[in-house]
């Protein structure tokens, strides 16, 4: 039961056939080419396959492509269209990654956090990245990274 | 790549629409919110529908209501939802604090409270909290509305009274009018996403009447009601919390998993339950550690 669905994909409007149990992560990579979701746990914990949709962080391992018809899709792609976003530029400055498996969900999840809180304390910046496993560094160069930003951001108000 | 299993997605505009649907395949159908427990059955065929029901099409099913002192939280409700609500933060503040400690944000952004107790899994954050404000699930089915009393919803791991070709609409729940304080006491393996190894939810009135449940400790979440039956009108003392604590062993039948032992879970709910009680009776007075902290 092949289904017609059109989304926007990071500013473009892309249709396409999908099967029901086609999981939107496969689609993502697959079909649409894009391919800063990473496969990770393919259960929900480990938050390589972040993306935006609508605005917010989901789990795209979780979400059946039919699901997404007439939303809109931001992946790392999407967000670093016209040059490296501040949270990217910290994270570089900070050396926070060493594989990078982790870093397009941890660019996200930041990204959503200090879209909504501007100057995030430690702690909750390490509450926004819970749910993004990294297996390399130990978390701190990225939690130092993202405090970073959002200083920087205070000091400009 | 795909899930193996293959099933029709349905995506219907109204609840009637639903409810024929969900009644036409049966048992074979199974209805989707935020999915982030259901794809995860099919995709490990614990779970193998014939139909998937996705119910986000459903107008009104996204509200968080509060009208005369009932708050009212709709199926497609997620725990960011209720995070960012500030009647939930202002009336209802361990709710509050239970919905930021559920999974991560990614996983919030997407899953639902109502889904949370459909999915009935015994360590679910959901079901012990509503338990104390004696909550219950509105469905409706083909033959029409019915409203679940919490306490009779769960009837063990996954499974609930949700009937044949019925949908949970939503969640609903009084504020109480008697002066009140309460406390959610969760215990996990590190301060970050886990499932609860046990919980302890406390709801104490200002008379010396208190409500409890426990999850994790038992086949689905539960109420303590010998212990609400042993403290009911008595004033907090020490020599009373002692006389709950020992109480705890025949309330609860914990199990050795991943996550701990039987052991372990059974001697951590006896501190949980007394912290929690603590914590509850000093908020009622606006004293007590702040709503949002770790007691355990």
């Amino acid at each position: 039961m092949t289904k017609r669905i059109t989304v926007i994909l990071n500013n473009e409007t892309r249709s396409l056939d999908v099967e029901p149990n086609d999981i939107l992560l496969n689609v993502l990579r697959e079909t649409l080419g894009v391919k800063s979701p990473k496969i990770g746990c393919e259960r929900g914990d480990c938050g390589a396959c972040t993306v935006l949709l609508d605005g917010k962080t989901v789990r795209t391992c979780l979400i059946l492509a039919v699901e997404v018809d007439g939303h809109e899709i931001t992946t790392l792609e999407g967000l670093s269209q016209s040059g490296l976003t501040p949270v990217q530029q910290s994270l570089l400055k900070h050396n926070s990654f060493q594989c990078g498996f982790c870093a397009p969900g941890m660019v996200l999840s930041a990204t959503e956090l200090l879209g909504k809180n501007p100057s995030p304390s430690q702690d909750e910046v390490k509450e926004a990245i819970s749910g993004n496993l990294c297996r390399c560094t130990g978390y701190e160069p990225v939690i130092d990274a993202i405090v970073a930003v959002g200083k920087k951001a205070g000091k400009r108000v | 790549m795909a899930i193996a299993h293959e099933f029709d997605y349905v995506k219907p505009g109204t609840l009637r629409e639903a409810v024929n649907t969900v009644a036409r395949y049966g048992t074979r159908a199974r209805v989707l919110a935020g999915g982030t427990d259901l794809i995860t059955l099919i995709a490990e065929n614990m779970v193998t529908p014939d139909a998937v029901v996705d119910i986000k099409g459903i107008a009104g099913l996204d509200k968080i209501e509060f009208k005369n002192g009932v708050l009212t939280i709709g199926a497609l409700v997620t725990f960011s939802d209720l995070r960012d609500s500030p009647v939930i933060a202002k009336k209802f503040p361990v709710i509050h604090q239970m919905t930021g400690w559920v999974a991560s944000v990614g996983i919030r952004n997407r899953a639902t409270m109502v889904g949370n107790i459909c999915s009935a899994v015994p360590c679910c954050d959901s079901g012990p909290i509503l338990l104390v404000y004696d909550a219950a699930v509105l469905v409706v089915g083909p033959s029409g509305k019915r409203k679940v009393p919490l306490r009779d919803w769960f009837l063990g791991p996954r499974k609930t009274v949700l009937k044949r070709g019925e949908i949970a609409t939503g969640v609903t729940l009084a504020l109480p009018r008697k002066k009140h304080g309460a406390c959610f006491v969760k215990l996990r393996r590190y301060e970050g996403e886990d499932l609860a190894q046990a919980s302890v939810t406390v709801l104490a009135y200002a008379d010396n009447t208190y409500r409890i449940s426990f999850g994790s400790v038992a086949p689905r979440p539960i109420r303590g009601e010998r212990i609400e039956a042993l403290l009911a009108g008595r004033a907090l003392s020490d020599d009373l919390i002692q006389e709950a604590v020992r109480l705890v062993p025949e309330e609860i039948a914990p199990i050795t998993d991943i996550r701990a032992t039987k052991e372990y879970r059974m001697h951590m709910v006896g501190v949980m339950l007394e912290r929690g009680l603590r914590a509850a009776v000093e908020r009622i007075t606006g004293s007590g550690p702040a709503y949002g902290t770790s007691v355990i």
